[in-house]
């Protein structure tokens, strides 16, 4: 699915950035072109949500230095919502509850303002009915999780299939999952995972940050990046997820450390 | 860009319905005293009872004192320099909307409220009310093949002079409060609604209440009486234009439900709430009781209030009857300088009777919105149950919210819960449906709407979207 030819969909330059005056990110670097699965590593607090927030926009970080670039247009000074309707998509770790707010008429708002970016016909509550009804199909959703609120009272499991399924329906051109496998069982994780595979286009990318080399038995990046420190320190294919899986982190920090040195 | 800067110019909406019509008016002299009362009631020509009523009421308004208790502060009103009745000039009562000013008819229409014979909403019987008169009530003959009565009360007096002698001032005494008995004393208009026995009102009752001139008090008087295994459903909404200085409401409205009868009482407020500076809006000083006088009969109140500079209103419920059940529903958002306190009082007196209370208060700005409700269950009550759940969500950080439920409880049998929380719009949930592509003001917006989703649950359908769009209206507005 990869050629040469493939356009830049994102671009990430040397980026730091802060959360409450606190410097995290020291320094990214990331290319994603169309077609492409990446898999970004690295052990808790090394700053890979602190990315994957950064990147969608999240008020409480900011952007120090270094750049972002979606399509080869700066997105720093976009709004997170700018960032959505345009494809930027996030898949969040631990999606919020709103209680009050309705499932469904939520995804179809949502749908809608990317619908509206894409110079589509907005979709009338019953038109979006049939399309979600679709795209539940995908994560193995039952309807009934559309008349609660907002993943008010759903199990980690299905918080992350609705993660999905609003992937489904906005078509992102990016999406950005950040550890959409954590918390899942067996099952769910292998639902969650072929909806992903399903969802994949040849002009759009992934980005799947992840703990552990089980998400990548399901779903072949053709990238795999270790993060330490606020930094991506090692690039490789998928046998990198795999050598980590046996030998480690702290494989990686020697590693790292060895090239340090031997600079 | 901080969030709550951005919520904060969210909420400070320009008002919509602050515009004044041009009509000729009636003015009686401003001030207050007996010949007042007597001009009042002989311009209504009312029957002797009621001019006795306004005066037994005035006399003992004149003992009382202004209360002060609620800790509420506001520029006093001069009560000798208020308009106490204003009315446009028609040359008499209309007996058809033909007649009816075309003005007065495109006032209402620009509020949403259209009343001639082609647009009229379906299904909901309006009475219009423009400073101190109703000016037309639609579907009154559709209403009376059923038995029902609903038209203003001056009507009522004129033709029902015996309902009004029963059961005016029954639930509300005349010196029930101070501005009770002033209300008492000097009524207008208001409406009036009679549901015979064993019939289900079939359609929804409306009032529409418009104060107009700057200088008049409005005093409305709402009288509901619902007979035996009855029911009935009605709302109640309030605009007013835009004034810099501040006027004063003060209305009455009694319920009575008896045997088995229900009442649904919905009000949308959304007088006048001042300026960014507070300067101006609207004092909502309003007493609204309903008593439960049969067993099994039920009274629910539900409100959103989203105006006036200062509200201080408790719709209460007295559950006298054995099995009766009472419940209150509310939505106060309060912005820049308004002030809102208001709750309910459940009392029961009855056996195995039942409330509910749930109450909802948003304040931004510079707002304060306090939450004051009594529960008092008598010795007799045995095997009562009420339950209270009072949410506060605070915008920004200089406004304050507060919860003052008083419990009183005389018998061992019975059960009270109180629930009560506190938040703030949370920037993870704004920025979940922010990253959906959402706007930030619709975000916002969602996020009130659904704090809110349990009392708009319980708002008839034809108010539910109204007071949802209410909503979203004030806290629409320019993102910076």
């Amino acid at each position: 699915m990869i050629s040469s030819t493939s356009e830049t969909i994102l671009s990430i330059e040397d980026l730091h950035a802060s959360v409450e005056d606190q410097e995290i990110l020291h320094g990214v670097n990331l290319v994603v072109k169309e077609g492409e699965i990446h898999a970004i590593m690295g052990r808790n607090g090394s700053g890979k949500s602190t990315l994957s927030k950064v990147i969608a926009g999240h008020p409480s970080y900011k952007v120090l230095s270094g750049s972002i670039l979606f399509k080869g247009k700066d997105i720093l000074e976009l709004e997170p919502e700018e960032r959505a309707r345009i494809g930027i998509f996030l898949g969040f770790q631990y999606p919020v509850e709103i209680p009050g707010v309705s499932n469904l008429e939520f995804l179809r708002v949502a749908t809608n303002s990317r619908r509206k970016e894409l110079l589509k016909s907005e979709l009338d509550t019953f038109e979006f009915e049939d399309l979600v009804k679709e795209k539940l199909k995908i994560v193995e959703m039952d309807p009934a999780f559309l008349e609660r609120s907002v993943n008010e009272g759903f199990s980690g499991g299905e918080k992350k299939r609705n993660e999905i399924l609003q992937m489904a329906l906005l078509e992102p051109v990016i999406s950005i999952l950040d550890e959409t496998d954590s918390g899942l069982d067996i099952d769910a994780l292998r639902i969650v995972a072929s909806g992903i595979n399903r969802l994949s286009q040849p002009n759009s990318a992934t980005i799947l940050i992840t703990h552990y080399q089980r998400l990548l038995n399901e779903i072949t990046p053709d990238f795999v990046h270790i993060m330490a420190d606020g930094k991506i320190i090692k690039t490789g294919n998928k046998e990198l997820a795999i050598d980590l899986e046996k030998k480690g982190y702290e494989f990686i920090d020697k590693n790292a450390k060895e090239k340090e040195m031997a600079k | 860009m901080t969030q709550s800067n951005t919520v904060e110019e969210i909420v400070s909406q320009p008002y919509k319905y602050g515009f004044i019509t041009e009509i000729e008016t009636e003015k009686i002299p401003k001030g207050l005293n007996e010949d007042v009362i007597r001009l009042i009631s002989a311009k209504k020509n009312e029957p002797d009872f009621l001019l006795k009523f306004r005066l037994r009421a005035y006399e003992q308004w004149l003992k009382m004192k202004e209360p002060d208790w609620s800790g509420l502060t506001y520029s006093k009103v001069d009560y000798q320099d208020l308009v106490y009745y204003a009315a446009p000039k028609q040359d008499i009562k209309k007996k058809s909307l033909d007649e009816v000013d075309p003005k007065l008819l495109e006032t209402f229409e620009k509020l949403g409220i259209p009343l001639s014979e082609q647009k009229r909403l379906s299904n909901v019987a309006v009475d219009a009310v423009f400073d101190s008169v109703s000016i037309a009530t639609t579907y009154k003959e559709k209403l009376a093949e059923n038995g029902v009565i609903f038209c203003s009360i001056s009507e009522a007096i004129s033709e029902y002079p015996d309902l009004i002698e029963q059961y005016l001032g029954t639930v509300v005494p005349i010196n029930d409060n101070f501005f009770a008995a002033l209300n008492s004393a000097v009524f207008s208009d208001g409406s009036f609604v009679y549901i015979p026995k064993g019939v289900e009102c079939p359609m929804e009752l409306s009032s529409y209440f418009r104060i107009n001139s700057g200088d008049t008090g409005q005093f409305e008087r709402t009288l509901i009486i619902a007979e035996e295994s009855s029911s009935v459903s009605y709302l109640e909404g309030c605009t007013a234009p835009m004034f810099d200085t501040n006027t004063l409401h003060a209305a009455v409205v009694e319920l009575v439900a008896l045997d088995n009868a229900s009442i649904k009482y919905s009000t949308v407020q959304n007088w006048y709430a001042g300026n960014e500076e507070g300067v101006g809006g609207i004092y909502n000083f309003v007493t609204k009781r309903g008593e439960c006088r049969g067993k099994k009969s039920k009274i629910s109140w539900s409100q959103v209030e989203t105006g006036s500079s200062i509200t201080w209103k408790y719709p209460s419920c007295v559950l006298q009857g054995d099995n009766s059940i009472g419940e209150f529903y509310s939505i106060a958002l309060t912005n820049n300088f308004q002030k809102a306190d208001t709750g309910t009082k459940m009392i029961h007196i009855g056996k195995n009777t039942k409330s509910k209370i749930v109450s909802k208060g948003i304040s931004a700005g510079q707002s304060k919105n306090s939450y004051r409700g009594l529960v008092s269950i008598s010795p007799n009550a045995e095997g009562s149950r009420n339950y209270s759940q009072c949410d506060s969500m605070l915008i920004g950080d200089k406004a304050s919210a507060n919860t003052y439920p008083y419990i009183q409880s005389k018998q061992p049998q019975s059960n009270i819960e109180h629930e009560a929380s506190t938040c703030r719009i949370s920037e993870d949930q704004l920025f979940y449906l922010q990253s959906r592509g959402i706007d930030f003001e619709e975000s916002v917006s969602m996020l009130v709407s659904g704090f809110c989703s349990d009392v708009f649950n319980e708002l008839p359908m034809e108010f539910a979207s109204e007071a949802d769009k209410l909503l979203a209206l004030k806290l629409e507005g320019s993102v910076g």
